[in-house]
């Protein structure tokens, strides 16, 4: 781990939905070094915070910020992001991430055999990606995410549902683009991932920012009962 | 229908010059109708499929409603616009098949937009967060749709082909059915029930079937080897 990346940051962030409060007065920076983890019960408000964050939702008040300024759609070409269910087109492996490079006018065969190579798919290549398992589609959406050379990256619990084998190639890729100075924002419900992965942790319920700290306190000393609960697993909505 | 039947095959089997002239200029006409109606079409779906407009929704209300186009409309107003005291009378397109391809081009476009909407608007639906995500333009988005719903489009266009091809009133309007210029399938059929020979009425129809048979499994046998090979 030797930069920091981009700062991202949320600045009284208020979402509603369908008259529903699903983000409540949200205000936290991700800076530092290593990943950030953004941990919570379901229907926390962890992925629409990230959509948020990304640009992809917008907040009905307050503020999304990269590096102190108000979030642009332009910004957004600094960050990426890997859904839970990952997206892929209708294309070889190889194709998939041509297409993310070709979106920003890059040709680079060598840069996009790297990505793969980085997930374990360069040998796939030249399959489908749509017929690809649960887990491969998940590492080629990442090594696509990673192509674009983002600054920021969110992931959205990309290991859920995978197999031991997949979610440990995912990991050890995260580890190592937080050490190359990407800013890693990670929702994951996975206690043991976030202990293994986390070097801070945003702890968030019913829409609220509840606990933020470095990981080591929150898993040895969660200061709110909620996270506490949650940790335990005996967190009831 | 025996007799028709066997009418029909005779007229192939003796190798009919007058049927396959008729046959060519039907493909020729509503093919290129086709063609030309998919990239106005597709165009036009992909961007209401992808745009957000104040009265979008009247515009998709009106495009499908334009889907149920009476072909004698459509030939009437093509031939008021290229009868020669029309705005498009200096081109003396009419009687023409260039004014047949141009009626069924109105006739088909509509479907193809309407129905390649759809096609595309169900697809975007699943790729809108990601394409947002990799800050691709509309017309990026638009270009991706497209190729990644190829196969399925293929489908439209073949119910535009289908719609162009069995049409008889606009050509009838704009091309006037005259033997050896713009005589074409469906009003070679229409003058023969007219004359009361129904038996060559009734082969010519079947001769028609099945050439909309063969477009539709030629483009069936294509679509399925090209799907493997493009990962679709």
């Amino acid at each position: 781990m030797t930069e920091t990346g981009a700062i991202v940051g949320a600045e009284n962030l208020s979402l509603d939905i369908g008259g529903v409060r699903r983000l409540d007065d949200v205000s936290l920076r991700f800076e530092g070094g290593g990943v950030s983890v953004v941990m919570g019960p379901n229907g926390a408000g962890k992925t629409l915070l990230l959509r948020c964050l990304h640009g992809l939702q917008a907040p009905t008040s307050g503020r999304v910020t990269l590096d102190g300024a108000t979030l642009t759609d332009r910004d957004r070409l600094r960050q990426a992001m890997v859904f839970q269910a990952p997206v892929l087109l209708r294309r070889s492996v190889a194709a998939n991430v041509d297409f993310a490079l070709k979106a920003r006018g890059i040709h680079d065969a060598d840069w996009r055999n790297a990505c793969l190579a980085r997930v374990g798919l360069l040998e796939r290549a030249g399959d489908s990606a749509r017929r690809l398992s649960g887990g491969q589609q998940q590492r080629l959406a990442l090594a696509r995410a990673l192509a674009t050379r983002p600054q920021v990256l969110f992931l959205d619990e990309p290991t859920a549902s995978l197999d031991p084998a997949s979610a440990l190639t995912i990991e050890t890729a995260i580890t190592e683009i937080a050490g190359e100075g990407v800013r890693v924002i990670l929702v994951t419900h996975d206690v043991a991932q976030a202990r293994r992965l986390a070097s801070d942790v945003a702890f968030f319920a019913r829409g609220r920012l509840v606990e933020r700290c470095d990981a080591t306190r929150f898993f040895d000393a969660p200061h709110s009962g909620e996270a506490a609960a949650y940790l335990a697993g005996r967190y009831v909505l | 229908m025996a007799e028709a039947i066997a009418l029909a095959l005779g007229l192939v089997a003796r190798g009919d010059a007058d049927l396959f002239e008729i046959v060519l200029l039907s493909l020729r006409v509503s093919l290129t109708a086709t063609a030309v109606a998919c990239v106005l079409g597709l165009t036009l779906g992909a961007f209401l499929a992808v745009a957000r407009f104040p009265g979008r929704g009247a515009a998709l209300v009106a495009l499908n409603a334009l889907m149920g186009l009476p072909p004698v409309v459509v030939g009437l107003l093509v031939y008021l616009h290229l009868s020669r005291s029309g705005p498009l009378g200096f081109l003396g397109l009419l009687y023409t098949p260039t004014a047949m391809i141009v009626a069924q081009t109105v006739l088909i476009t509509p479907i193809v937009a309407a129905l390649s909407r759809q096609v595309i608007e169900d697809l975007h639906r699943e790729y809108a967060d990601q394409f947002r995500s990799l800050g691709l333009t509309r017309w990026q988005s638009m270009g991706a749709l497209l190729w990644d719903g190829r196969f399925s489009l293929l489908t439209v266009a073949m119910a535009g082909f289908g719609r162009a091809v069995a049409e008889v009133g606009a050509v009838m309007i704009v091309g006037g059915n005259i033997d050896h210029l713009t005589r074409v399938m469906t009003t070679a059929i229409a003058l023969e029930t007219s004359k009361g020979d129904l038996p060559l009425a009734l082969a010519l129809g079947l001769v028609l079937m099945v050439i909309a048979l063969g477009v539709n499994a030629g483009v069936q046998a294509l679509r399925l080897p090209g799907e493997r090979v493009a990962h679709a």
